[in-house]
């Protein structure tokens, strides 16, 4: 008989699957970990402009979050194209912010409630007018530590 | 002769390098932090009488409506605006009392006296952009940061870091309280050495 006889074709042997569980185990920690859950939908149009000389928001149970901007294409027909102040998951005018700054406020625990910082997440095509107004409702109730949250980016994207 | 298939990979280690890879992924993905610029607003009050400041010491920005930029009364770029609020804060100009004797500024009559009575006036108007106004606002605190970075590597030279690393390392949880104890004094002297000091003025409406 020659030695050098042709390897029997046709049959693969089946690939082990054994360790498939453990893939996707690791693929669904992956996720668990990374995953940041947002605490409300946004229905505005939130692209935030670029800046390099930020400061970390640490510590999330201290922060109160106000976004603004256009309303997003799914709500355009509705509410129209001008740039709305968000509050938790409904449109709000800029009169209700100081409300609202004071019902989160009185909503967080005691020794909190003197350090916490009030982040703008706008949009970066708003204009300086609505941001003025929150502003000015904000300090009516004494929220004085704002964060104007952005991108980490080169200044020069703002501009284009 | 016996029939010669392909031998079984051995597959045993598959959940090793599976467990290797996931705690990789533990151990190296941060959960994303919003970041942003810091700012304090002025409370409500009003002053009974404003101070006095003279109008050397005042840097004004103005930003237009149509997103241009007015600095000290003249059409600027955005891209020098950190080269000119730097030599204002640093000009240094006082004598006496009033003197800086850290400025590396041109000690210009006309410009500010010291860093501690030079004020940043920002004012834009209702339709400026949100984008612009930003970039306005991190070049601003981009001088001053060039600045206490430039002091906060002269007075600790063996630190290795400049001062926008040290305050990161001080806001950080994770540093211990008695790095935070001992970073704290070095970050208030060049704080008090360049103290920001960035009024803004209610927007004025465009006609």
């Amino acid at each position: 008989m020659s030695k050098f006889k042709k390897k029997k074709g046709g049959d693969l042997p089946a690939i082990n699957t054994a360790s498939l569980p453990d893939i996707v185990f690791m693929l669904l920690f992956f996720f668990m970990v990374a995953t940041v859950m947002r605490d409300s939908t946004l229905m505005v149009v939130n692209k935030l402009p670029a800046a390099d000389q930020t400061q970390k928001l640490d510590k999330k149970d201290r922060v109160m979050y106000i976004y603004a901007g256009k309303p997003s294409s799914r709500y355009e027909d509705k509410y129209g194209s001008t740039a709305r102040i968000q509050l938790n998951d409904k449109f709000a005018t800029v009169s209700e912010v100081g409300a609202f700054i004071l019902a989160e406020r009185a909503s967080k625990r005691q020794e909190l409630q003197n350090v916490l910082t009030t982040s703008l997440k706008v949009d970066s095509d708003t204009k300086m007018g609505l941001i003025q107004d929150v502003k000015q409702e904000l300090r009516k109730v004494g929220a004085l530590k704002i964060n104007y949250t952005t991108r980490i980016g080169d200044y020069t994207q703002n501009l284009k | 002769m016996a029939k010669r298939s392909a031998p079984e990979v051995n597959a045993g280690s598959m959940a090793d390098i599976a467990f290797l890879l996931l705690i990789f992924f533990l151990v190296t993905t941060t959960i994303e932090t919003d970041s942003g610029l810091n700012r304090k607003l002025p409370p409500m009050e009003d002053q009974v009488d404003p101070p006095v400041i003279r109008q050397k010491n005042i840097f004004t920005v103005l930003v237009s409506k149509n997103d241009q930029l007015l600095v000290e009364e003249e059409l600027a770029e955005i891209k020098d605006l950190r080269s000119l609020a730097v030599e204002f804060l640093d000009n240094g100009g006082g004598v006496g009392d009033e003197a800086c004797d850290y400025c590396q500024g041109k000690r210009d009559e006309s410009s500010s006296d010291n860093p501690d009575k030079a004020i940043i006036s920002l004012k834009n108007d209702r339709e400026t952009s949100y984008k612009v106004y930003i970039a306005v606002q991190n070049e601003l605190v981009a001088a001053y940061n060039d600045l206490r970075n430039r002091e906060f590597i002269r007075l600790n030279p063996n630190l290795g870091i400049n001062y926008v690393e040290a305050q990161k390392k001080y806001d950080d949880p994770r540093t211990s309280l008695d790095e935070q104890d001992k970073l704290k004094p070095k970050l208030d002297v060049v704080k008090s050495m360049y103290p920001q000091k960035l009024s803004e003025a209610e927007s004025t409406k465009s006609s």
